[in-house]
């Protein structure tokens, strides 16, 4: 652990995350009209959080309460049999779903695009969405599909061996963001 | 690694905790509108039953279809094994045909084992003999868990036809391993020879276990199974192992009562237990396509499954 930390450098700390997540709740409420009709998804875990805590940013800053989720993805990734299967994360959607509504997918980390594919194709099981944004805390490059997101927390701009990670209060006990240089195990 | 589920006994703890979670997870999809993911596309599970059962087949069959995999029922009604075909030479078909996963159901303890060294594919045991019924025991699990909320620690009673039973000794493994504390309870003659070396204990007396337990679990007296007289009568059976309406007054409120189905009503449980808020007997049939979707998840959804263990 301790040579991983050693070769590890943050790049966001707590206020960087903090003032990330704010702005981009003001591009949402920006880009949204006031966040009419929004429905905030995050892509567990910490999409998930992230989403919690852009929601209460907008609650903050407009009073308004935009109903937030999860969505799952797990069983609709396309490395499933590169792996063994893995524990499935939690979908909960707002009471009233996500028909005609605007989406706003969140994750922490947006790279090959491929966890957006299948939270996209997740999506279309569950319900019609007027609409679908992406919002992410980091964007590190390298994508492998024509995805992009809306909100970008930040660019950062990567190699491919390097590994980002993203550790958060309420998972991880801290914010932070950080870039591991790889070694490519 | 043997990608296979034959008994419970193979699980361990966190094994048997993740087939429960990922179940957790996967009820949340029966509850929508499309009720299929995609995860099993491509793959092929074969439904292999060479003994009569309902609500297994159709339970694994649909756990497999919601999975998107690819579906062959096969049953030996009308099969080549009614001319005489060997277990071995049915598996040698089945394998040709590329199954990814063999459910198997058979009369014979044992024959999933068997089947086990003979294909490439996964084996689910789905009731062999008076073997094991590992799915079974799952789903069961997942139903106390659900209402109790918890399985460490519980008292589960299992009661009645143990000796021609595969859902309590699946049950007792899996119980066991997850923490509860396990009675049988049944007449001398319908305990199995070996039943000391169980990790549970063992009564005669259900009245006695009845106020203490949180769960109690009939067991189907499987008339079908019995070449001797185990009990003087039906009525003596009912009587004194029979949950009625007096013994379960004498429950504690909070206590559930289980039935792996199907049921003789009047015999080892009166049909107004079996109706009563407090059965579970109906959720354990919902419950059952979830938890089989999550074992069937867990085998085939990755490059290598993720329970099961070495053999």
């Amino acid at each position: 652990m301790s040579d991983v930390q050693n070769q590890a450098r943050a790049v966001l700390e707590g206020p960087d995350i903090h003032r990330a997540l704010t702005r981009i709740a003001h591009e949402i409420l920006e880009r949204t009209r006031g966040a009419e009709s929004v429905v905030l998804l995050g892509i567990p875990t910490r999409g998930a959080t992230l989403a919690q805590r852009i929601a209460g940013r907008i609650a903050q800053f407009e009073g308004i309460k935009v109903p937030v989720g999860a969505i799952d993805i797990t069983m609709y990734r396309d490395d499933l049999r590169l792996r063994p299967a893995r524990p499935l994360g939690r979908t909960e959607l707002p009471p009233d779903g996500v028909d005609g509504r605007t989406v706003v997918l969140v994750d922490d980390v947006l790279f090959s695009g491929r966890t957006v594919r299948a939270a996209l194709d997740a999506l279309n099981d569950v319900g019609r969405p007027r609409a679908v944004q992406l919002a992410t805390l980091v964007d590190r490059g390298h994508r492998e599909l024509p995805i992009r997101a809306d909100y970008v927390g930040k660019n950062l701009p990567t190699s491919k061996s390097e590994k980002v990670k993203v550790f958060l209060e309420e998972t991880d006990g801290r914010d932070a963001v950080v870039l591991i240089k790889g070694d490519d195990r | 690694m043997k990608p296979h589920l034959l008994s419970t006994g193979d699980l361990t703890r966190d094994d048997a905790l993740l087939i429960l979670d990922t179940a957790e997870e996967l009820a949340r999809v029966s509850q929508r509108s499309i009720k299929k993911l995609p995860t099993l596309r491509g793959r092929t599970v074969v439904n292999l039953f060479f003994e009569d059962s309902t609500r297994t087949r159709i339970s694994f069959e649909a756990a497999a279809k919601r999975l998107s995999a690819d579906v062959i029922n096969f049953s030996a009604k009308g099969s080549s094994v009614s001319k005489g075909e060997s277990l071995k030479d049915t598996a040698l078909t089945l394998e040709a045909m590329g199954a990814d996963a063999v459910v198997i159901r058979h009369s014979a303890s044992g024959a999933p084992h068997r089947l086990a060294n003979w294909v490439r594919g996964s084996v689910v045991n789905a009731g062999d003999g008076t073997h094991e019924h590992p799915t079974q025991a799952l789903l069961d699990a997942f139903s106390i868990r659900r209402r109790l909320g918890r399985l460490d620690g519980l008292k589960i009673s299992i009661v009645g036809d143990v000796l021609h039973s595969r859902v309590a000794r699946s049950n007792v493994l899996l119980l066991h391993t997850l923490g509860a504390d396990v009675t049988l309870v049944a007449p001398p003659t319908l305990l199995p020879v070996a039943v000391e070396s169980w990790p549970c204990q063992v009564s005669y007396d259900l009245d006695a276990v009845l106020p203490k337990s949180d769960v109690v679990m009939m067991l189907r007296v499987q008339l079908e199974r019995m070449n001797a007289a185990y009990f003087p009568s039906a009525r003596e059976y009912s009587r004194r192992y029979g949950l009625d309406r007096d013994r379960f007054a004498r429950l504690h409120d909070d206590a559930i009562v289980m039935h792996p189905g199907p049921m003789n009503r009047g015999m080892e449980i009166s049909a107004e237990v079996a109706d009563s808020p407090r059965s579970t007997i109906v959720e354990q049939v919902g419950n059952g396509v979830t938890v089989r979707m999550a074992v069937l998840y867990l085998l085939l959804g990755g490059s290598e499954p993720a329970i099961g263990g070495a053999e």
